[in-house]
């Protein structure tokens, strides 16, 4: 008899495929102690603005340490309430149209186990956050992936979607701006995305996490446009924009039948969001917006002087309109992402990831972070600089 | 709104050659733009934050806040006394205040003495003063943006993360 524990080990989580990026992170590990400036991370360099840090201390003096409302706590469901109607321009009743989630991780894990049966059929446009591919896979359903181009700055069309589609597509998930192409898609595109997700009876789970981080114009969510509420799962939370990474907390928002399905499974796995992540949240939607425009700002400034840097050193490199990543292009210097990637560390101690481990259609691409300060970046990209010339001569 | 001016405003540590690749410019023109603002009078110059209660730093480290009210005078206002006041060297900033006094002058010194003797041989013989109330600074938490103990952690960021 074997005495291997993997024999113990489920079959489709076995099967599942280890993260690109978990490979990298240990690369990155080794050079401890050795400058590595990174460009590898996947979130804010600010810490959580000072009063949305003090509310969560005075919650906690006040003795709040106890369980919630499955859904979350109402005061908490009405600020978003407010908040997506102000921002987003849709409507969600508190009561019984938001679940408030262990941030937007939780909610996409939920929506995959309330709306999935198996073998049922999940878009999802690619390059793409690491874990789309592998939540769909966990509930033994199939995941389809859409292909976006530098071309179209990474903007799903809908004549994508089209080519890609197949008999039994149930769901479509969208993550706009994206992680890790900062591509998105104008009102135009969403509304031929709608048309189509319309045409084939598709729910589309939506992940506006970035939208905060737009640059240029305003962002629209295809929840907003005609229709589509019924069909949508608003997800949004406040790692992103109120630079809350680690509170994890998020929510999600639709039609009451569907939130009521995901509850059900959220009330058997993960009761209620931890209070104290909530009661940060709450006084981030009523107080934060300041800090929100500050760093946007901020990130929008770094948006421009990293992609004017990877063009001048010759990385094709699109602009992203939103998140805080750029994907330049590698291809034009001859290597792989992964060999870019390793020799740019091994040799500069500078920090990306490959394209490829956000699938394979990041092939030829690298991503990298600007959440970092511009003393970083300017270090970074001068030493960037000295290894593309290297690999030219 | 002027590149350059937009970071001064927000305190920037870059250096000028930085502060170009930040704005978009050459180091040549980031120069070009301080040089104007210096003559438009907006930017008066660099100086150094530190923290005063290091040994090190320790030289002129007693600092005070002095309440000052004065009799405004016809066809002056308060602006002269407040010009005559900033000009000691003493002085390292000089307000007019709405409330309960007129002007808010914060006064540094080597010792105890210094300030003390400042304030009653200087200060309040300009003719016109007619009080001053002097609060010595203790201790300091935050000096011009920059937390003095207990700031933030040491980022702990993962380098990779998805």
């Amino acid at each position: 008899m074997s005495t291997d524990p993997k024999r113990w080990v489920a079959g489709h989580v076995a099967a599942l495929p280890k993260s690109g990026i978990r490979d990298f992170f240990e690369l990155v590990a080794k050079m401890k102690g050795q400058d590595v400036i990174s460009l590898g991370v996947g979130e804010p360099d600010f810490v959580t603005p000072w009063h949305i840090r003090e509310a969560a201390i005075f919650a906690l003096e006040r003795g709040k340490t106890y369980y919630t409302s499955n859904l979350g706590l109402i005061e908490l469901r009405r600020a978003i309430s407010t908040y997506v109607e102000e921002h987003f321009a849709v409507s969600y009743r508190p009561e019984d149209q938001i679940i408030v989630t262990v941030g937007v991780s939780e909610a996409l894990d939920l929506a995959c186990r309330a709306f999935c049966n198996p073998g049922d059929k999940v878009m999802f446009h690619q390059p793409c956050y690491v874990s789309y591919h592998p939540s769909i896979s966990l509930v033994h359903a199939q995941g389809i992936a859409v292909p976006t181009y530098a071309k179209d700055n990474f903007a799903l069309t809908a004549e994508a979607l089209r080519a890609a589609w197949q008999p039994g597509c149930k769901m479509l998930m969208l993550n706009l701006p994206c992680n890790p192409t900062g591509g998105t898609c104008s009102k135009e595109q969403l509304e031929k995305i709608a048309a189509f997700c319309r045409e084939k009876d598709l729910l589309v789970l939506t992940d506006e996490i970035y939208s905060e981080l737009s640059f240029d114009g305003p962002h629209t969510s295809i929840a907003s446009l005609p229709g589509m509420a019924e069909r949508c799962i608003f997800l949004h939370g406040f790692s992103k924009a109120f630079a809350m990474t680690g509170w994890r907390i998020g929510y999600a928002c639709g039609p009451a039948p569907l939130i009521d399905a995901m509850m059900k499974v959220h009330q058997y796995s993960m009761l209620c969001a931890s209070i104290i992540a909530q009661e940060a949240a709450l006084e981030a939607l009523l107080r934060g917006w300041d800090s929100v425009l500050k760093m946007r700002e901020q990130y929008h400034r770094r948006r421009d002087l990293v992609v004017r840097r990877f063009n001048e050193i010759g990385l094709t490199c699109h602009s992203p309109r939103g998140s805080f990543y750029a994907f330049p292009s590698v291809a034009k210097i001859g290597v792989t992402e992964k060999e870019f990637a390793v020799g740019l560390l091994e040799k500069e101690k500078v920090a990306v990831v490959p394209g490829t481990a956000f699938g394979e259609n990041g092939t030829g691409h690298v991503r990298a972070c600007f959440a970092t300060s511009y003393e970083q970046l300017i270090v970074a990209f001068d030493r960037m600089d000295r290894f593309v010339q290297g690999l030219k001569k | 709104m002027n590149p350059v001016l937009k970071l001064l405003i927000e305190g920037t540590s870059l250096t000028t050659g930085q502060m170009a690749q930040v704005a978009g410019l050459t180091e040549a023109e980031v120069n070009q733009h301080l040089e104007q603002l210096k003559k438009d009078k907006i930017f008066l110059g660099w100086r150094p934050v530190l923290d005063l209660s290091h040994e090190a730093a320790a030289a002129s480290a007693v600092r005070a806040v002095i309440e000052v009210k004065v009799t405004p005078e016809r066809g002056g206002g308060f602006n002269r006394f407040a010009e005559r006041i900033a000009r000691f060297d003493e002085v390292e900033s000089c307000y007019l205040m709405s409330g309960g006094y007129d002007l808010l002058v914060f006064v540094k010194g080597a010792s105890l003495q210094k300030v003390a003797s400042f304030v009653s041989e200087k200060l309040s013989t300009i003719e016109g003063v007619l009080s001053t109330s002097t609060h010595f600074m203790l201790r300091c938490y935050k000096e011009q943006g920059f937390l003095l103990d207990g700031g933030e952690a040491q980022s702990s960021r993962l380098n990779v993360a998805p």
